[in-house]
Formats: structure tokens, sequence, C-alpha cells
């Protein structure tokens, strides 16, 4: 029973107005990438799903769009939380999600496992939601491209080592590549394709 | 029951919306590209701006102010039938002022006042893709765009050079996006492309009939298409605005009588009253102006 109650529960009050606020957040965030926007609104999902990222799952996720979980969010009750709210399939492999989840802490895989799209259509890619421990406050990466001003600078922390090669491959392949929506509590920093990191001099 | 009652807030369903921030989300990341959406049929013929309106309802929300011109004015049909639409909806907030609007849709103008952060301006566009009269085969146009294959945009370009001796493109005027997609501006004139570069408002594009939504977010390049020994150039007006005065703004021709008169005039009427009521007069106003003060005196 209490696993059923945890799958049943936690979702937006108010549907309706509660995913336009997420999505416009989302919205302003990818287009100023860098930028960090406060969720007014967040969902209560299971354990280790967490709450921005849930929000994010009820805003855009549906039976269109199937989804794909690491492994320790696929062994909760994660997967029936997503699909009794939004009615997203699992997908069993990486490169047929259209949407991505990782808990804080859990292993990201390679960017280039995920759908990347075509050249044609580079928008049939994969969004990757990666939850860390906070967005600020990690080691100080420069980001230029469209949103951006002149340069911002972002810090998320609790993102593997590797992630910077990551994302210099995956913005290599533009237009092709995955887009990246890191969460921390109620909160958002979106990173599109576009946006170029370096490590601050 | 209110009207309210009858429709989901802003007239789509949530599965629609859904599909269409997906679209707007991808469009952001790839700016310049045009991403296939599943248009709606909505309560007004295509042509009317079905795709700004389907672009429109889904970014919406009930603390946005609403801003609709249609060919720079606030006042003609298609401008006051979509504000009408949205008020009846989504019970929004409308305004005419550009400053004060958080969402402008558009019909083939740019607000001459600078948009600023925050602001999303929603274009409605007839034919999104720019090489469609060039090449009528969708999957050829996709190709090409992958490829980065221009080559004939600029004879194009270059056929209006030799025909005309400059490039005789007024409207619709092609841009390159971020160094790599070529784009549609939607039947703007050409005069307003300048401001698309390095806009600080977000900008969407949505085509109803087409099935296509595509972006340029903030601090993005738009460069328009042309040659070293034919640069890119806006639209001159000979005189100001006859009613404001205002230079560098895109003016209307209006005809004022059977015997051949006729005045130019700005085509964003909101920056033409503004400038009125802030005193600024244009050669038909200004005799008017001085009785009335004379009167006054």
């Amino acid at each position: 029973m209490a696993v059923q109650s945890q799958i049943y529960a936690g979702a937006f009050a108010d549907p309706v107005f509660e995913a336009q606020s997420v999505f416009r957040t989302l919205m302003d965030c990818f287009a100023r990438p860098g930028t960090i926007g406060r969720l007014a609104s967040a969902a209560s999902p299971p354990s280790p799903l967490g709450r921005a990222s849930g929000a994010v799952a009820l805003t855009l996720c549906d039976h269109d769009t199937p989804v794909w979980l690491s492994p320790a969010l696929s062994k909760s009750a994660v997967p029936q939380w997503i699909a009794f709210h939004t009615g997203a399939g699992m997908a069993e492999a990486k490169d047929e999600a259209r949407f991505g989840f990782v808990e804080t802490g859990g292993t990201v895989p390679g960017f280039d496992q995920f759908a990347l799209g075509t050249q044609e259509y580079p928008d049939r890619s994969t969004t990757l939601v990666i939850e860390v421990e906070a967005l600020k406050g990690g080691q100080p990466l420069v980001a230029r491209g469209p949103g951006i001003k002149n340069e911002i600078v972002v810090a998320p922390k609790g993102l593997p080592d590797v992630f910077l090669d990551f994302w210099t491959a995956n913005r290599a392949i533009f237009p092709r590549g995955v887009d990246l929506i890191l969460t921390a509590r109620d909160a958002v920093l979106c990173l599109p394709r576009t946006t170029r990191l370096a490590i601050e001099e | 029951m209110n009207d309210l009652a009858a429709y989901n807030f802003a007239y789509l369903d949530e599965q629609t919306k859904r599909m269409i921030r997906r679209a707007i989300l991808k469009a952001i990341a790839i700016p310049g590209y045009q991403v296939p959406f599943a248009s709606r049929e909505m309560p007004m013929p295509y042509g009317w701006g079905t795709g700004g309106v389907q672009v429109t309802a889904s970014i919406l929300g009930p603390d946005d102010v609403l801003k609709v011109i249609d060919q720079g004015a606030d006042d003609t049909t298609n401008a006051v039938s979509i504000r009408a639409f949205f008020q009846k909806v989504a019970n929004v907030a409308v305004t005419t002022k550009t400053k004060e609007a958080t969402i402008i849709q558009t019909r083939h103008r740019i607000p001459e006042e600078p948009l600023r952060e925050g602001q999303t301006l929603v274009y409605q566009v007839p034919i999104p893709e720019p090489l469609r009269f060039l090449e009528p085969r969708e999957t050829e146009t996709r190709k090409m765009h992958a490829l980065e294959e221009y080559g004939l945009m600029h004879v194009k370009l270059y056929e209006d050079i030799a025909r005309n001796g400059h490039i005789a493109t007024t409207y619709a005027y092609p841009v390159k996006v971020e160094d790599r997609y070529v784009m549609d501006p939607s039947p703007t004139p050409k005069f307003d492309n300048p401001k698309m570069h390095m806009s600080e408002a977000l900008q969407l594009f949505g085509a109803g009939r087409e099935k296509r939504i595509y972006a340029v977010p903030p601090y993005t390049q738009v460069v328009s298409l042309d040659f070293e020994d034919h640069p890119f150039e806006v639209q001159k007006f000979d005189k100001p605005c006859a009613l404001c005065g205002a230079e560098n703004v895109y003016l209307d021709e209006v005809v004022l009588d059977d015997k051949g008169g006729r005045m130019f005039v700005c085509s964003d009427t909101d920056h033409c009253e503004d400038r009125r009521a802030h005193g600024h007069a244009g050669a038909l106003l200004a005799r008017p102006t001085q009785e009335s003060q004379e009167a006054a005196e």
C-alpha cells in the first residue's frame, strides 16, 4: 500500500496552470542558458527523483515521449509514478528515449548513447534531465552562445568529471545533440546544445 | 456557466500544449531550424495566424499581458479578432502598448520600440521555408538545410541584382541565424531585419498550415544575406511620419482623396500614438495643433 500511495500522489494540484508556469520557466531558461530558474510549482515524486525533475516530467512527458530512467530510478516507484501521471512509457534503449532522467549522484551515461537526432531532423533528440547536488558552487565554467549576452559563469555541483568532455563532444556534432536540464531541489538550469562551455581561466 | 468553462484555458487541450511546448524548446535549442509539429484545426481559417495563435496559446499564462499587431497596427481585423479570442478563452490582460506587453503576437512587423528582456515576440508565418519557392520538394529543402547548402538562395539574390541592379527583395528577406540555418523572417519588411539581430526578446515563429515552429533566442546573431559589393540595406523614406514626425521608422502610404493626395504614416500605431501623446507632431498635424493652441490662448 505504501508503494501504491507513492505512485498516485505527488502530481500537480492544478495541472493546467502549474504545467504552464513550469514550462515558462523552462522556456526562459532555455532561451537564457546559464540562468537559474526557480519553479513556482514542484511535484513530489517518489524518491530518488527530485522535485524539479518530477515537475519537468509532469510538464513535458506524455504517451508520445518514451522515457529512459537511470538504473536506480527504474528500480524505484518512479516508472509507475511517471506512467500513472503522464502516460509515458519506458524506453528500453537510451536512443529511443525523448526524455532521460538521472537522479542526484547517479552515473551519467555518455551523451552520444542517447538519441541525437539526424542531420535532417536534429529536433528528434533526447532531452536529458539530470539532478545535481546544487546549481552553484561547483567548478566554474564559462558559457557562451545564443541566449547569452556576452558570457555567463555556470558552476553546477555534482556533475561527473567527464561532463565537460561529454558536452564538448555534444557541441561538436551540432545541429545534432542532446539538450540538458540540470535540476536541484526546486530550481533548474538549462543548457541547449548551442551553449559552449569552457573552464574559467 | 461563463464562456470560459466551455474550454480549457487558452482553448488548446493539455496534450496539444505539451506537444507544442516540446517543439518550442527544441526550436530554441536549434536556432533557425524548423521543427515539425502536429498543427491543430483552430476556430479561424489557415492564413489568419493559426500557427502564431497555437504558439501563443501554449506559452500564455494568467499573468501575461498580450498585445497583438497586424502590419504594425493594433486596430486592424486580424489583430482585433485574435486579441478578442484570447480575452475570451484565456481571460488574459491585453494592451496596445509595446512596453507593457509580455507576449506580442505579430503579423509582419516588429514594433519600433526596442523589445526588452522577458518579452516574447510570436510571429504568424505563412511559408516558413525560405527555399520553398526555389525548391518545391520538402525532402530536398530538408537535405539542403542538413548540408548547409544555401547556394541557391544566393543565386536568387544575384538574379535580383542582374535584373534590377540591386537586391529587389523587400520583405521575407532571408537571414542566416548563428551562422548556420537560413531562415525566413516571415513576410516582415526587410526594414525590420536588423531588429532581429541580438534582440533582447525571445522570438518564436509559428506556421499553422505548414506545421512548423522555429525560434530565435535572445542575443542571437541574425544576419541578412548579401554580397560584399551589394551589402544589405533597409528601405529609406523621404519624409518623416505625417502625424508624429518620426524618422527612421517604417511608414505606410495612406491615400487621402481622389486627387492624388496621400500621406505616409507610421505603420506601428502604438509608436505613433505614443509620440503624439508626448507632443511630437508631423506635417499634417502641426497646423491644427498650432490653431488649437491659439484657440486656447
